[in-house]
């Protein structure tokens, strides 16, 4: 970008009027669907740092460019309708503002829907930083039959509007520029600013009043007075610790009287947007018919919309298979192998332990996060498109009645159905649910879904033990996964996350076509969050869980791992299981594929595939069987569906609970089956 | 000229209906109201099948609701005579 400027301040004379200032911070806000991360990327490019904030599920974006020799950081707040403590992306937002004082706030607007985007800007005024307003998608709101005057526009509020059409790249720079003034104090700000509605300033007076005095900073009275108003959870807490018992009474009182206040302050914004924009905004009254409108008949039909939706996962699927699976065995035969080739061939003579450590250990966990790379890059790709295009909340509308039965919301649905692929995806995916708790469950339903790697250990396991039944059985345990999925699902949303009910309330965007640069953007950040982060703890527990296989003696048979197994001999026989399915179950924690490698090696004398079936035929019943599959199909997924569910929910805790939960449930389960099996006297 | 007041849920596509009442917590209403929803606005019926989500247009912004969400948003709709 041409302001890309990298110079250096000091050499360069500075007006004697213009402060000296190395950095400045700028928070980008705006509501959800209006191309705020379209502006974020053109502005700072690859010079990204995708983080979470602080202790929060949330992702945080950060990055910087240089003007006129300024250093500029950008922060990305996290996209919000209005900055009610109705959400914790609210709270951040707004924390971020009130706490950190960037020095300036750019607010990105939707030009073709301005009445509701000034909302958050009526809403920002009130919070100590300055505005910028950038005007963003010219180009819809004119395809649309409306016409906007900049400059009236900034005339009326106060405060510099700058007209952009981020998708193709125009106004960014003079974004910069007006930050750039309103950061040095240039120019007249003067923002107008909205008040409530008539009817209620003599109470929204009197708490002032009352709270005057109270209020801890960095907080500002008015603002805090307003929120009381508005009943904002929030800030009523914290006035009640601050405020005497007698003065919280009359506090308490007036809020009481006013419960519905809060369409008294949301009116007067609308009002006083109303004012602002009635110059600007010349409409004619027609009915044309948008595409938007003529897609979205069949996009939300109740039937062909279902019938979309499965088309659409059916492409990814194809995809997915057609390009994804034989580029993974690609990279597996090539790269991993061939490298452990290297490795044994390379050190040959060296230590047996050192090369099994390289070759087994180190490589093989590498490997595992190296083949899932095609499999994340098909999946981040269709997610990331299907969010651009403004697909997203169409299918999650198509969806929510039958989400809605697990007390899950209609944008789960998409990341849960990647998980029949993978459930590493499907757990990333989780970013696209609104509200915290919606996400939480989310990420803590989606290992059971049951990934290809567990179909695959089942389509090898399943006519073993079944013979002409596998099918069916498959199917069963398919269908047991789901089940288990809703339960779990219905249970946590009432047991562990408060059984909120979560109101669906969701704005369908206007299709626009999609834009490369933020959907490659995207994918990017998703492949480097889980490289970096998943990446190291998968290569830590293979190495790990190696070591345990080998250790001490060299054989698994001797090893610490056939210890646990033996350990774990007491709740097998719950199952009707020995302690080699026990060791099979935790080495499929490294990947799903190792069960079938461990009881490969454990039952059969060294020779493939006709032996193990022999083998293992003989030593399970049919009950004991149906148990151990359905306990690989619940059990802790693997560690790189762990690993990323650390990352996402930014929490031990709730990793552990997880993990714990997966524990309980799968062995529940297949103590269920084997129980009941023997009570009925079938399979025994 | 008598105004009808009736929840927004009952309202056929192609329906125009005048905000008078939202029911429901002040989280609801908040979020409401921050997505267009005040008293006095007009709220336009895009989809609705009877049973399920439903779609409205408010505010040049096209809105997804439940059904119940819906039912607790009343409105007027304006009826001659």
């Amino acid at each position: 970008m041409d302001n890309d400027q990298i110079q250096d301040s000091k050499s360069k004379i500075q007006s004697p009027k213009s402060k000296i200032r190395n950095q400045i911070t700028v928070a980008l806000a705006g509501q959800p669907n209006v191309g705020k991360s379209t502006v974020f990327n053109l502005l700072t490019g690859l010079s990204q740092h995708v983080g979470n904030w602080p202790g929060k599920t949330i992702e945080q974006k950060t990055g910087t460019y240089n003007y006129n020799g300024t250093k500029v950081r950008i922060v990305d707040l996290p996209g919000t309708y209005s900055l009610t403590a109705n959400s914790l992306e609210e709270r951040i937002a707004r924390d971020y503002i009130i706490k950190e004082r960037p020095d300036v706030v750019v607010a990105i607007v939707d030009a073709a829907a301005l009445e509701r985007n000034l909302y958050l800007v009526a809403e920002l005024l009130s919070l100590p930083a300055p505005v910028v307003l950038g005007l963003n998608m010219m180009d819809v709101a004119e395809q649309q039959g409306m016409h906007i005057e900049p400059h009236v526009l900034e005339a009326a509020l106060g405060l510099p509007v700058v007209p952009m059409v981020a998708t193709k790249n125009q106004g960014v720079r003079e974004l910069v520029e007006a930050v750039d003034r309103v950061s040095q104090g240039e120019g007249t700000y003067a923002p107008s600013r909205p008040e409530i509605r008539e009817d209620h300033r003599m109470v929204l007076a009197e708490l002032q009043r009352l709270i005057a005095g109270a209020v801890p900073a960095p907080y500002p009275e008015d603002w805090v007075a307003l929120k009381l108003l508005e009943g904002d959870e929030e800030i009523t807490s914290m006035m009640q610790e601050r405020l005497d018992e007698a003065c919280w009474q009359e506090v308490h009182a007036i809020l009481m009287q006013h419960e519905d206040a809060i369409l008294a302050v949301a009116g007067g914004r609308y009002e006083w947007i109303g004012r602002m924009i009635r110059a600007a905004v010349a409409r004619p009254r027609v009915g044309q018919i948008t595409l938007t409108e003529r897609l979205d008949r069949w996009a939300t039909h109740p039937f062909w919309g279902l019938l979309i939706l499965l088309g659409m996962l059916g492409l990814i699927f194809w995809l997915t298979y057609t390009i994804g699976a034989p580029l993974q065995e690609l990279l597996d035969t090539y790269l991993v192998q061939a490298g452990a080739e290297w490795v044994r061939s390379a050190l040959n003579g060296a230590p047996a332990w050192l090369v099994g450590f390289l070759a087994d250990g180190v490589i093989g966990g590498a490997g595992m996060v190296i083949t899932f790379l095609p499999i994340l890059v098909i999946f981040f790709t269709a997610l990331g498109l299907l969010e651009d295009v403004g697909y997203m909340a169409r299918a999650a509308y198509v969806m929510d009645r039958f989400m809605h039965l697990m007390g899950l919301h209609g944008k789960s649905f998409l990341p849960l159905f990647l998980g029949f692929g993978c459930n590493v995806p499907a757990v990333m995916g989780a970013r696209v649910v609104e509200g915290e708790r919606a996400r939480l469950l989310t990420i803590l339903v989606a290992p059971l879904v049951p990934c290809t790697a567990r179909m695959a250990v089942v389509a090898v396991l399943a006519p073993i033990f079944f013979g002409p039944h596998a099918a069916l059985v498959s199917g069963g345990l398919v269908g047991l996964s789901l089940v288990m999925l809703a339960i779990i699902g219905i249970a946590l949303h009432e047991l562990v996350l408060g059984g909120e009910h979560v109101a669906f309330i969701m704005e369908l965007p206007l299709y626009h076509l999609p834009n490369a640069r933020t959907i490659c953007l995207s994918v990017w950040q998703r492949l480097v969050a889980f490289l970096k982060k998943a990446g190291s703890i998968i290569l830590v527990v293979s190495v790990v869980v190696w070591a345990l296989s080998v250790l001490p003696g060299g054989e698994i048979e001797s090893s610490y791992l056939a210890a646990i197994g033996r350990l774990l001999g007491p709740l097998g026989a719950l199952m009707g299981l020995g302690w080699q399915m026990m060791v099979a179950l935790l080495t499929s924690f490294v990947a799903k594929e190792n069960t079938i490698a461990t009881l490969g090696v454990l039952y059969s004398t060294g020779e493939e595939g006709a032996r193990l079936a022999e083998a293992l035929s003989g030593v399970l019943t049919p009950a004991a069987a149906l148990a151990f599959l359905a306990v690989q199909m619940l059990f802790i997924p693997c560690v790189a569906t762990v690993a990323t569910v650390r990352q996402e929910t930014a929490s031990w805790r709730w990793t552990a609970f997880s993990v714990a939960l997966l524990l309980v449930v799968s062995f529940a389960v297949g103590i269920a089956i084997y129980q009941g099996a023997m009570l009925v006297g079938w399979g025994v | 000229m008598n105004e009808e007041r009736i929840p927004l849920s009952v309202l056929a596509p192609g329906e125009v209906g005048v905000v008078r009442q939202l029911a429901g917590g002040r989280g609801f209403m908040s979020r409401l109201a921050a997505l267009g929803f005040t008293l006095g606005v007009e709220v336009t019926m895009v989809q609705n099948f009877g049973r399920g989500p439903l779609i409205v247009l408010v505010r040049d912004t096209r809105v997804a609701l439940g059904r119940g969400e819906a039912a607790k948003v009343l409105v007027g709709r304006t009826t001659n005579g």
